[in-house]
């Protein structure tokens, strides 16, 4: 038997890897092979996949040198100096750092920022429509709308997006040059910290500002934690809800029956989202682990030092876990998907990216009702070779 | 039936409120669970066991 090569590229944009549910019927916990030559664990049914990322025993530290690596010359987003992002801290580290900022993304104060979010929607379609078409979604909306959202939650100047933006794209591709990648981390370290520098003198009143004077009241302030989640938070902000943008539209345009639905009832559209986070699952790459302590999984032993690849795309069209699972349903009310993560590291930023979803869709298809692709599905630029699924473009006319 | 949130556990993801804000919100300070009404009756229950079945970290239990 030959191993499968992991990460495996997505050759439909509507459907897992056909080697996703090989091992998912086959041998659902089994060994893979990764870009750099080692072997790790994937694990890719539903109820294994929560186990994973629900136990302490699997470790989240990327910074460990066994932690499992699926892109060319290390996946790490830091400078070897720079401190630790949340995501790669365990427990008992973890929880203060992920406490600290978790006020600002509670269920409530997203709500709060619904009217805000709901302007920016509507400028950016005013924007779009002030064209004859087509245009290219991704730059009109997609990418546009989180950027603006997350740059004004943090205090970030909204005017240095086309910097973030391509610095984030190259840390993306998981096929750039090592040095490619570690200089565009460097320049959004760099940047971020001369940032954070300047908020430290005159805190305003924004997510970062706000965390200093915390921290510095709480005498837990440290530079470098902030820049590092800063990082993350900007990262995680836009290039996610933007390629789930995207994609969500593409889904709905080519589904109208579903589409349909939601424009007669917007009350669906938050299923709706829901359901489009289960059926494309962008993030997989962030779910990695490596198990330090042996641990039991679905009756296979891991042991320490070895990593593991929790596949929330398999585990997400698992016919165990979701009836018919290859099929969109918006009706499926199922939130028990893993497309945000699971476990102590599950998005932050979740209910902000729902939120997003929601509005960017009833509002776009019930301004722009004529809304079609201006270029064929199959001829699409998705991103196969990225960490985090999605389009680079996306033309659209009305 | 009660519910029994481990706030220690809670890593304030907010599904359960999104599943129901009647019985659940969320601390402003640092976001962990707060329930809003331990004894669920009637519609209720379903979602107290539905918000048990979303949450990441298992910081939900139904004493039955």
């Amino acid at each position: 038997m030959t191993t499968t090569e992991f990460p495996v590229t997505r050759t439909c944009p509507f459907s897992p890897p056909a080697e996703y549910a090989e091992i998912r019927e086959g041998d659902p916990i089994s060994q893979v092979r990764l870009p750099d030559g080692h072997q790790a664990w994937v694990v890719s049914r539903h109820e294994d996949v929560r186990a994973v990322l629900n136990d302490r025993r699997f470790s989240s530290d990327r910074t460990n040198p066994d932690f499992p690596i699926l892109v060319t010359g290390g996946a790490q987003f830091r400078r070897p100096d720079a401190e630790k992002a949340m995501i790669s801290l365990d427990a008992p580290e973890h929880g203060p750092v992920r406490r600290a900022v978790l006020g600002e993304f509670t269920v409530r104060r997203m709500e709060a920022l619904r009217p805000r979010i709901q302007e920016i929607v509507d400028e950016r379609i005013d924007a779009l429509l002030a064209g004859d078409g087509p245009a290219d979604l991704v730059e009109a909306l997609s990418l546009p709308v989180p950027s603006l959202v997350i740059c004004e939650m943090l205090g970030v100047p909204y005017a240095d997006h086309d910097f973030f933006q391509s610095k984030t794209a190259t840390m993306l591709k998981r096929l750039a040059a090592p040095e490619e990648r570690r200089a565009a981390v460097e320049a959004v370290q760099t940047y971020l910290d001369e940032l954070i520098t300047r908020k430290e003198a005159a805190p305003g009143d924004d997510l970062l500002g706000r965390q200093i004077v915390k921290a510095r009241e709480e005498g837990t302030y440290r530079h470098g934690v902030l820049v590092a989640n800063a990082f993350l938070l900007l990262l995680a902000g836009h290039e996610t809800t933007a390629n789930m943008i995207s994609l969500g539209t593409v889904a709905l345009l080519e589904n109208p029956d579903q589409l349909a639905a939601i424009k007669a009832d917007p009350g669906k559209t938050l299923d709706a989202v829901e359901e489009l986070l289960r059926y494309f699952t962008i993030v997989d790459i962030a779910t990695a682990r490596l198990c330090v302590e042996d641990a039991e999984i679905g009756g296979v032993t891991i042991r320490a030092g070895e990593g593991v690849l929790a596949l929330g795309y398999s585990a997400n069209r698992d016919p165990r876990a979701f009836e018919d699972p290859d099929r969109l349903d918006i009706e499926r009310g199922a939130r028990h998907h893993v497309a945000f993560g699971f476990g102590p590291h599950q998005c932050l930023g979740q209910n902000l990216a729902r939120m997003e979803l929601q509005i960017v869709f009833d509002t776009l298809f019930s301004r722009i009702p004529g809304l079609k692709l201006a270029t064929p599905v199959g001829e699409l630029p998705f991103k196969d070779d990225a960490a985090i699924y999605g389009l680079y473009r996306l033309p659209v006319t009305w | 039936m009660k519910i029994i949130a481990d706030t220690g556990k809670c890593v304030g993801a907010g599904q359960c409120v999104l599943t129901e804000p009647e019985l659940f919100d969320q601390s402003e300070d640092d976001g962990t669970v707060i329930v809003l009404e331990e004894q669920p009756e009637g519609a209720l229950i379903e979602k107290a066991r539905e918000a048990v079945h979303v949450c990441p970290s298992q910081a939900l239990t139904l004493q039955e």
